[in-house]
């Protein structure tokens, strides 16, 4: 129902030059709506599982207090984590775009950086050294990490805003923030969105924070219960929630479509600091990185010198590595392929089908790990057991769970690339899948990749999926993890974590770097 | 870079991939391994389960993950499950697939090494080493340890007792709460620990670890916990220690850890071979000594240090009732703590 009204919103509204409301073609068409129908099979299972309970059992979960007050719970923790990560995404942005900040390249690049960093290690890693710890403890971890959903974005947006727009703005008495924030939206909108539904569905963090939320519900369901209806419905009610939001999202964008252009012709002025903002700003940029990324690299070197399982087989992790790296890459090339038609729609058409083909690969983003997992366990072994509990199943996983960031890397692209270039080719006598391809891809690909990096790194740190659905017998950096923090053996989980972080700091590195190709 | 370039980079993984899928063992799913679905840590029980290749005939392949989890799992694999054998960390995630008809008879010989209150009364699981529940304390603030899980509502115990409501054998130790002294008391004494201000934990090592770090004066866990924990960071790394409760006490209850044959295991007589080696000598010495469990077959002595095993004043539970756990998850949640 979300989806019919935001849809229906967007085709009254103008729309961006070359998004006229024409109809999409087939060959892209065809492979968007695979993607969808892949992205919307978790609800299928659920859909399947809540039937189950009739409807008696749907509405005795639905009318639970506890549920009422953790659906709140949620809701509350992902607002107040979103709103930090926009505050210091931003900042953090503007800092190291715009402004004379001493080390900007390189506060730009540990900007990035806490995307290397697991949640769940964050999360333990305060809880061993501080007293912090339920909603502060989830506040703090979970902003920490995903403050870069926001900023990459954003610095990316800054960097091509054109300087006419402020400009005039001033020229007519208004102040320049007003101006910057205003055509920042869209982009801070998008990180935001991605920061508030990967917060909806955290588990492993909030619980080491020892605060329940909505999924602490979810996973009681599996791990108490044994009982599969009340698990299913919330699971629904979390996509339900989740398809709101996006929604809002939407809605935000849509009317803000007029940030989504080329390059501008030129750099916008640099603001200097006075010697009271540097020093304060300099001490906001190294807070953030030594909270975010020297924090938990600290505690890490911390496990190895104190315990005395330290010591590593260097067969099974370079296994490890092997597996993570392998599985992580082909999530990440999955990912893109699949993302590709459904970012290119998303860009170029409007409409309901296009709306609904976009909307719907938020949805295995939107669930926990063990929900999406266990909705593929039902799918893989009733319908294509060749594949159960072998590689492409759990590449498959990923690319349900991370759609999303790749969908939006592709839009955020495709959108920079002059539609009339495209026109261009058509009046050449191109056809349209063919000026596609030959113009806006070319153009759109640096874009892409980043989007690719960003899938590839989440996939490495991913853990609950991947215990469920990973080959027999193998472990990735993650799985490993899992295990030796299961027996409290810290010292042995020190280079899974360290290398772990290592590893996904590369993509990161390259992501940070990235959103700093245009400052000078 | 070129679309050209791109798609050459982008076959690079994907080979390796390939090549990973291809080669190695233990990689992929053979027909003619015998699969474990273990709930127990690997680095606990991998030792063991390494050497069910000679007692089994078979190839091993163990996939390690959560009990709870790996039961769901199996329950949605349905009858095309792939797994052999299911070793649980707890009774009750052996007693849901037992009811959900998941689970095939153990051999009557098996069950017969295990005392009756250590299996499924239905004969679809048998328990293969046995784990105290225990109060853990800090020496530093505690000078005399609760001597009942009932005193822990004192209010000189406000905000200092920590606990695990969502944890497997927390319930079964709520259940076995349930049985001995029934549904009102047992109410009462989890509204009463929630009236008291009791600490909500995710699980064992967490408590521990609270209680060690001078956070929390006690905490409800399974004994060997602290044994492994000592085992990591050395005795003087880990300051608290335990109190084991007298009395027939339900804060004492003695759970297992066990296994079961699936129904739609293809290796059915190599599974059951795996569970007798389990509960052969080897094995249950290994419980003793390398987990600092209770060996459930009598014969085999206990690891030094441990209380032995008939001094445990446990309350008299079948453990089998321990499956009804759906009435304590219900209570759990009237009460509002899960």
């Amino acid at each position: 129902m979300a989806i019919r009204q935001i849809s229906a919103g967007t085709a009254t509204r103008r729309t961006p030059a070359g998004t006229a409301a024409r109809r999409i073609p087939a060959g892209l068409l065809a492979p968007a709506g695979v993607t969808a129908a892949l992205a919307l099979l978790p609800v299928g299972y659920l859909l399947v599982r809540a039937g189950e309970g009739g409807v008696g059992g749907v509405t005795g979960t639905l009318l639970r207090t506890r549920t009422a007050e953790l659906a709140l719970r949620s809701l509350g923790l992902a607002a107040v984590v979103t709103a930090l990560c926009v505050a210091i995404g931003i900042s953090l942005a503007w800092l190291v775009v715009r402004s004379d900040l001493p080390g900007r390249r390189v506060f730009g690049v540990l900007a990035a950086l806490p995307l290397a960093v697991p949640s769940y290690v964050a999360a333990y890693t305060w809880v061993a050294a501080t007293d912090i710890e339920g909603f502060a403890g989830s506040v703090l971890v979970l902003t920490l990490c995903s403050y870069p959903y926001v900023y990459l974005p954003v610095a990316a947006a800054l960097s091509r805003m054109d300087p006419a727009t402020e400009e005039v703005a001033l020229s007519l008495g208004r102040g320049r923030l007003g101006v910057v924030l205003r055509q920042l939206r869209p982009s801070a909108a998008a990180g935001a969105l991605l920061v508030a539904m990967y917060v909806l569905a955290e588990f492993g963090a909030v619980a080491i924070m020892r605060f329940d939320v909505f999924t602490t519900q979810i996973y009681t369901s599996y791990r108490a219960g044994f009982n599969r209806t009340p698990a299913a419905v919330l699971g629904l009610l979390l996509v339900l929630v989740t398809l709101l939001i996006v929604a809002a999202e939407s809605r935000t964008r849509g009317r803000a479509a007029y940030a989504m252009r080329g390059a501008p012709a030129r750099r916008p002025p640099v603001i200097r600091l006075g010697g009271a903002a540097r020093a304060g700003a300099l001490a906001w940029c190294a807070a953030l990185a030594g909270l975010a990324v020297g924090f938990p690299l600290v505690s890490i070197c911390y496990w190895l010198a104190d315990g005395s399982s330290a010591g590593v087989d260097a067969t099974v992790l370079a296994e490890a590595v092997a597996a993570t790296l392998g599985v992580a890459a082909a999530g990440a090339l999955l990912t893109t392929a699949l993302a590709v038609p459904v970012g290119v729609v998303a860009a170029r058409y409007r409409g309901r089908t296009a709306a609904f083909l976009e909307q719907s690969t938020y949805v295995g983003h939107s669930l926990p790990g063990i929900v999406m997992a266990l909705s593929l366990v039902f799918f893989a072994v009733r319908y294509v057991p060749a594949i159960y509990q072998r590689w492409p199943l759990l590449v498959i996983a990923y690319a349900v769970l991370f759609m999303p960031a790749a969908v939006g890397a592709v839009r955020a692209s495709v959108l920079q690339s002059p539609p009339v270039l495209e026109e261009v080719a058509r009046s050449l006598g191109r056809s349209p899948l063919r000026a596609l391809r030959e113009v806006t891809l070319p153009l759109a690909l640096p874009g892409v990749l980043a989007g690719a990096a960003l899938v590839f790194l989440t996939a490495m740190k991913e853990l609950p999926a991947t215990l469920l659905l990973r080959p027999t017998g193998v472990e990735t950096l993650a799985t490993e993890l899992w295990t030796q923090t299961g027996s409290g053996a810290y010292g042995a989980a020190a280079p899974y974590a360290a290398l772990l972080m290592l590893l996904a700091a590369v993509p990161g590195f390259v992501l940070g770097r990235r959103s700093l190709k245009e400052v000078s | 870079m070129s679309l050209r370039r791109l798609v050459a980079a982008a076959l690079i993984p994907l080979a390796l991939l390939a090549s990973a899928c291809g080669g190695g063992d233990g990689e992929s799913f053979d027909d003619d391994s015998l699969v474990i679905y273990s709930g127990r840590n690997k680095n606990l029980v991998g030792p063991l389960l390494d050497k069910l290749k000679t007692a089994t005939g078979l190839d091993v392949q163990v996939r390690y993950g959560d009990s709870a989890e790996l039961a769901a799992q199996i329950l949605e694999e349905g009858a095309d499950t792939r797994a052999d054998l299911f070793f649980s960390q707890d009774a009750g995630a052996l007693g849901a697939l037992g009811k959900h008809q998941a689970l095939a008879p153990v051999a009557p010989e098996a069950l017969a090494k295990v005392p009756a209150e250590y299996r499924g009364s239905d004969g679809t699981w048998v328990g293969v080493s046995g784990r105290s529940r225990v109060i853990v304390y800090d020496p530093r603030t505690v000078t005399v340890p609760p001597k009942s899980v009932f005193e822990l509502t004192d209010p000189k115990w406000r905000g200092q007792v920590g606990w695990a409501p969502t944890n497997a054998s927390f319930q079964s130790f709520v259940t076995a709460m349930r049985v001995v002294s029934g549904e009102d008391k047992a109410r009462q004494w989890l509204e009463a620990m929630k009236a008291n201000g009791a600490q909500t934990f995710s699980n064992n090592v967490n408590i521990l670890d609270a209680v060690d770090g001078g956070k929390l004066r006690l905490g409800l866990i399974n004994h060997y916990y602290w044994y492994e924990k000592v085992a990591e960071k050395g005795q003087g790394g880990v300051p608290s220690r335990l109190a084991y409760l007298p009395g027939g006490d339900p804060g004492a209850l003695v759970n297992v850890a066990g296994v079961g044959v699936l129904k739609g295991s293809k290796h059915a007589a190599a599974a059951h071979k795996a569970v007798d080696f389990l509960l052969g000598t080897e094995a249950q010495k290994f419980f003793a000594d390398t987990t600092k469990e209770y060996p459930l077959v009598s014969g085999v002595a206990i690891a030094p240090g441990l209380p032995p095993f008939d001094s445990l004043k446990g309350p008299q539970v079948d453990l089998s009732k321990l499956d009804s756990i759906e009435q304590t998850i219900a209570l759990l949640q009237d009460v509002g703590l899960i």
